[in-house]
């Protein structure tokens, strides 16, 4: 499509973000349908925007931020009438045969399904996305001093739900240790 | 998954921080399986009809 050498427009370069666009918003919503809903209003919204961005900038940055924004004030309006805690895109995730760490993965996707939108949001911006936290501070619209703490809280939360302390394994290994906490997070619960 | 256990004992720094390194791992692989998932079609025809729209002013 563009191996002809000129660069893309924006509207070609809008479709090659859509991949890590709609895995944001699985992230957000962890829900396959919510999310493609998302990613469809964020489309729409950033085509009739497309002529006020800013050629040279971050396109990718900017279409996060225009998915995150309408996801949260979209919750605003609908006020958690739908819970997904069901986490139909995590039991899909969960029967995925693994090599090793098979049950500590499945532990973290039940994990990470149970954190707030907002603690899901900054550990994928900053710790999945590879965005730096100045960059995701401009997308969420804090601080950069906020979106420190708040990955710091949403990693000792994760940890909290996962039954880990300091220096335990999470991957790999099985150990007695891992085997332990995840054995407990399963039978638990968010306890 | 001995080969696991060995890449861990070489690059671990720290308690904290391999622990720390372990959930980034899982958060990557949490969003890079939601970027590998074949994008429906819907969104190709939603583009081709935005486009119709901006070509016809």
């Amino acid at each position: 499509m563009t191996s002809s050498g000129h660069p893309p427009s924006p509207e070609e370069e809008l479709t090659t973000h859509l991949p890590a666009l709609r895995a944001f918003a699985i992230s957000l919503t962890r829900n396959i349908s919510s999310a493609d809903d998302l990613v469809q209003e964020t489309i729409v919204k950033a085509w009739s925007n497309l002529p006020k961005f800013q050629a040279g900038t971050n396109m990718r940055a900017w279409l996060f931020t225009i998915l995150r924004n309408t996801h949260f004030s979209n919750r605003r309006k609908r006020k958690r009438e739908v819970s997904d805690s069901d986490g139909i895109y995590a039991r899909r995730l969960s029967v995925r045969p693994e090599h090793d760490g098979r049950l500590a993965f499945t532990e973290f996707v039940a994990a990470f399904d149970k954190l707030t939108d907002e603690h899901r949001e900054v550990l994928v911006l900053v710790g999945a996305s590879g965005f730096s936290y100045e960059e995701a501070a401009g997308m969420i619209g804090v601080a950069v001093g906020t979106v420190k703490s708040r990955a710091n809280r949403a990693r000792a939360r994760l940890q909290e739900l996962l039954g880990l302390g300091h220096g335990e394994d999470l991957v790999g290994t099985p150990t007695d240790q891992a085997l332990m906490a995840a054995a407990t997070a399963g039978s638990h619960g968010s306890s | 998954m001995w080969r696991t256990m060995k890449q861990e004992k070489e690059n671990r720094p720290r308690p904290g921080q391999d622990l720390r390194e372990q959930i980034d791992m899982n958060l990557r692989r949490v969003y890079q399986d939601a970027v590998e998932e074949e994008i429906p079609d819907r969104f190709r025809l939603l583009i081709e009809q935005l486009r119709e729209k901006t070509k016809g002013g």
